[in-house]
């Protein structure tokens, strides 16, 4: 998964015997003499691009989102009324992925859910991970009673099934894309709060971040330019997994009935709608063409997710 | 009779994704049944693949691709994996570094010695605890039949050492092999493992292969030693003809890179130029030419055969050094100009003063409301004086408290008693903003320059972020600086663009030392800044301390573990025992005639690279271990280890009675010299033991 160069094993960098270790460049030989050094994101994205499968996931989720969002654009059909004549046709002619139970085309259908589906999974995986991350930061840096304080009501809120919460709080609030993105990010900021606070734990005792104290510098500076910058990798990986969680949590709730109601609909929404016709026929259209949408897409972002995670690794750069 | 080990041109390599490490390049060596073989070499020369080869237990990637390794005239090369497993822990026993991590911390200690039993042997369980409890207590582990059920985290460093032997030993194996089975342990223990080795080696008739970085391990311990450079064998001899008459460049340099070498004279150390050579593209020629002082055309153009004009003793080299006998001290080879040194006790007027500092870090217990059920005394009442231009030692066994005061010093911690006077001022209880001011003056080397540089900073922004802070100069001037700073510490100008990891070891302390050197403070606290370097990198640092020293006139505060690193560079020594300062003074002094037992016992535990001296040492190490922080032993902390203890030692705690005029002092009612009256006259100059 993770692309490592010779010697480099992120585990055994910090002990003393690593078995193999990596030569470092040779200052005297004078090989790099004047050369201009390349910004950080033309490093990263150079081991970014190593990784074939997240060029692949990255391509998948640019398509994705011209599909969803351009598509309906240049096929254009109806998927505000309902055409009982259509219903369920099988693909082909004006309809090639078929029609729904109530006459909607299933192509264009696709679209407008995938419009839903990422839409709410980006904007609730930006506002966990915001809202998330400073607040795990926060313990984190903090410590002591107020942290155990902050983690104890993390804990508790884990400690209901999620799907009750998401259950409540979908019956509670109407339905719609607006509170579908606060009735997710409630729920997985918790998750994200807890690895930010592991992170900033860990980071606050590093060796770097006390040197800071000897120079003379306060807690703004270690925290705002080594703290941060070094915690920055782990809270956009666990973003983009974040995008893929929510469009997969969205789809549960669509699956349940609890999702975005109609005309508007989501790929759950769509594979809930296909499920009562999967025993009387082969009515395949209705199931995996939502289906694969909501797996590719997924797939696609945890691949960049992984290659993000690597590219944020400054030791896996080359110069 | 064949030899019990016979290596025949082995080579093993390491395939990685992009290369392929030839780790070990044609090693030949044979071990007879009963005697201590000892490889020597720094990090990455092939010495522990070379160990784990002959148990074909290679890392990911390896493969043994030449050569045969015969144990007992079967070439164990060619075994398949199930007779292997026979040959491991049965007939050839291994102990690692670390020993907490090679116990599983879920099994009781006594279950994991009777598994490798139960494996080999046609025993039952029972029978295979029994055999637990026999090899626990034959490694000297105290109450054995009730310890065999604990698990590993309830054994302290060393028992868990002698646990991981006595598993090793279970199946009583005919060859052991120890790889660096003390670096990770104090120096009392050491001494106490490496004998506990030597002694369990006559008594079985097995042979050993030791293999470690330090010389003064082997000088004791071996039989005959290989030295390895860059997977190759570069001279392999006895043991009292390898330290009298080094013929090979590489080990004459290991020698003169010691700090031991230097110890009475204070001169530059040899430092062996640059790097080791990168094993993925090994050079043709003598590999170790690029940083021979005597490397020749030849050297460059055609490699050396392992060879020798003496029976027993092989060198590969074309042009040796040391005809002559030499003894460690006597250098033959051009040096540096010597750096001449303050012996003087008290050079400068005092720079810092420390005054019955303590420091206790409280224990707790409970997630929420942390109540606190203890404290560890880290530091209990030292006190002690750094003069101006002077290098203070201050060395201990871990968890002395030594950091401890370093970190007090530097404003890490706060203490929870005493004064810190610096400049007239009291920086324990200066406030955070006046203390940020002062702290210019102190800085801090790390000992972990890796963990202690920012990895997703540049080496520019990490240098001139203490400017930043501090608010000095513009940009221009930072850069300048920063320019100048590295030219003290000898990297090279382009080094700014660099990131921590894309320098090596050697390298990243110096930048943690100009790191800690460009806000032009006066004292420096260095934290073992070189316990984590080879012996040629170790000493490379070690000169640079001394030249900046002079140079830019700075006081140090240095901190280590080690004795000898201590006494080549202080001053004065401190020693530390158990947030205690038992003993304070001129460093000779306190080093030839030591007042405190503990002194005498640490000097007395490290190993010395002199065979003779080494295996006439008549004197005991330390026994024991050290007793827990957070309830020290009453009256004198010493006092459980101490041969000398009496019953006055557990109810009144010595004071720091002065010994010479010089103020060398030690905490003892029973020292090893007679003490000078207040009036100034001493008693008795002899040693009393």
């Amino acid at each position: 998964m993770t692309t490592l160069p010779p010697g480099v094993d992120p585990g055994l960098a910090h002990g003393r015997t690593a078995l193999v270790e990596a030569q470092p460049p040779d200052f005297a030989a004078g090989a790099v003499g004047a050369e201009k050094p390349r910004s950080l994101f033309a490093r990263g994205w150079e081991v970014f691009a190593q990784n074939k499968l997240a060029l692949a996931g990255l391509a998948t989720a640019v398509f994705m989102v011209l599909f969803s969002f351009v598509g309906p654009l240049i096929y254009r059909t109806d998927q505000v009324h309902v055409n009982l004549i259509n219903a369920i046709c099988p693909p082909g002619g004006a309809h090639p992925l078929g029609c729904d139970s109530v006459g909607y085309d299933v192509l264009g259908r696709l679209m407008i859910a995938g419009q839903t589906s990422l839409e709410v999974g980006a904007a609730a995986a930006f506002v966990a991970v915001v809202f998330g991350a400073l607040y795990g930061a926060i313990s984190g840096f903090i410590g002591g009673p107020v942290d155990s304080f902050l983690m104890r009501i993390v804990d508790a809120g884990l400690s209901i099934p999620y799907i009750m919460i998401l259950i409540i709080l979908a019956v509670i609030f109407a339905p719609n894309r607006v509170t579908m993105i606060f009735v997710i990010a409630a729920f997985y900021w918790l998750g994200v709060a807890r690895l930010i606070r592991g992170e900033t734990l860990s980071l606050r005792t590093r060796e770097y971040v006390q040197a800071v104290k000897v120079i003379g510098g306060g807690g703004m500076r270690a925290v705002t330019r080594h703290i941060v910058p070094n915690a920055i990798g782990t809270i956009i990986v666990q973003a983009t997994f974040a995008v893929a969680d929510s469009i997969i949590i969205l789809a549960s709730l669509g699956f349940l009935g609890l999702g975005v109601q109609a005309p508007d609909t989501d790929w759950g929404d769509m594979l809930a709608g296909g499920l009562q016709y999967l025993q009387g026929g082969n009515y395949w259209w209705l199931i995996y063409p939502a289906g694969l949408a909501i797996i590719i897409t997924c797939i696609a972002i945890n691949f960049i997710g992984d290659a993000l995670r690597d590219a944020f690794e400054t030791r896996l750069q080359r110069r | 009779m064949a030899p019990l080990l016979e290596i025949t041109n082995l080579h093993t390599e390491i395939r990685l994704r992009s290369a392929t490490v030839h780790a070990v390049d044609g090693v030949s060596l044979h071990v007879e049944a009963g005697e201590t073989l000892g490889v020597v070499g720094e990090s990455g020369c092939g010495k522990t693949i070379t160990a784990l080869s002959i148990m074909k237990l290679l890392p990911t990637g390896g493969h043994i691709t030449d050569g045969a390794i015969r144990l007992g005239g079967i070439d164990i090369t060619a075994l398949p994996e199930e007779d292997m497993r026979q040959v491991r822990g049965n007939e050839v026993g291994m102990i690692f570094q670390d020993p907490l991590t090679s116990l599983n911390p879920t099994m009781t200690v006594g279950k994991q010695i009777a598994e490798a039993v139960v494996l080999h042997r046609e025993v039952n369980r029972e029978q295979a605890m029994d055999r637990a409890v026999e090899v626990l207590d034959l490694v000297g582990m105290p109450k054995a039949r009730e310890r065999v059920n604990d698990y590993p985290h309830q054994f302290s460093g060393g028992m868990r050492q002698r646990a991981m032997i006595a598993m090793a030993l279970a199946c009583e194996p005919k060859l052991l092999i120890a790889d660096e089975p003390t670096t990770a342990l104090d120096v009392t223990i050491q001494k106490q493992i490496l004998e506990l080795i030597d002694d369990l080696r006559r008594r079985l008739g097995m042979a050993v292969i030791l293999v470690t970085h330090d010389l003064g391990v082997i000088a004791g311990r071996a039989d005959r030693v290989a030295v390895m450079y860059a997977g190759k064998i570069a001279e392999s001899t006895d043991t009292g003809t390898l330290f009298r008459n080094p013929r090979h460049p590489y080990t004459e340099a290991l020698f003169e890179s010691l700090p031991e070498s230097a110890a009475a004279t204070r001169e530059r150390l040899y430092s062996i130029p640059g790097m080791p050579p990168d094993l993925t593209k090994p050079p043709p020629a003598c590999r170790f030419a690029p940083r021979c002082r005597y490397a020749a055309d030849r050297c460059r153009a055609e490699e050396p055969q392992l060879l020798g004009d003496v029976p027993g003793h092989t060198y590969a080299c074309f042009y040796p050094v040391g005809v002559t006998e030499r003894r460690m001290g006597q250098v033959k080879a051009p040096k540096p100009e010597a750096v001449p040194m303050q012996t003087n006790g008290s050079a400068g007027p005092v720079l810092l003063s420390v005054r019955n500092l303590v420091k206790d870090f409280p224990v707790t217990k409970g997630a929420v409301l942390q109540r606190r059920v203890g404290n560890v005394s880290a530091v209990a009442d030292v006190s002690f004086d750094i003069h101006e231009g002077e290098t203070f030692g201050l060395v201990g066994e871990s968890g002395c408290g030594k950091t401890t005061i370093g970190r007090l010093i530097v404003g890490l911690d706060k203490p929870t008693g005493g004064s810190i006077w610096y400049g007239g001022k009291d920086l324990a209880r200066a406030r955070e903003r006046e203390y940020r001011r002062q702290r210019k003056d102190i800085q801090f080397m790390f000992q972990d320059s890796y963990a202690s540089l920012d990895p997703r900073m540049r080496a520019g922004a990490v240098l001139s972020e203490p400017l930043v802070v501090q608010r000095m100069g513009n940009r221009e001037q930072r850069q300048q600086k920063v320019a100048e700073m590295l030219d003290h510490v000898g990297l090279p100008r382009n080094a700014v663009e660099r990131f921590p990891h894309e320098f090596s070891g050697g390298q990243r302390q110096r930048l943690g030392f100009a790191r800690s050197l460009i806000l032009d403070p006066k004292l420096i606290v260095a934290d073992e800044p070189v316990s984590a370097l080879d012996v040629s990198i170790q000493a490379q640092v070690l000169n640079m301390m001394k030249d900046l020293q002079r140079d830019l006139s700075l006081t140090y505060l240095f901190i280590s573990h080690d004795l000898a690193v201590i006494r080549y560079l202080s001053n004065h020594i401190g020693v530390m025992y158990l947030g205690k300062l038992v003993e304070v003074g001129p460093a000779d002094e306190v080093y030839l005639t030591p007042a405190h037992p503990y002194t005498q016992g640490l000097i007395n535990s490290a190993p010395v690279p002199d065979p003779e001296e080494e295996q006439a040492k008549v004197h005991e190490g330390v026994k024991g271990e050290l007793p827990s922080a957070i309830n020290p032993p009453s009256g004198c902390r010493f006092r459980t280890r101490c041969p000398l203890a009496q019953d006055i030692c557990a109810d009144v705690e010595p004071l720091l009675t002065p010994f010479s005029l010089n103020g060398h002092q030690a905490a003892c009612h029973f020292p090893l010299q007679d003490p000078v009256t207040t009036e100034g006259s001493a008693v008795t100059g002899v040693q009393s033991s």
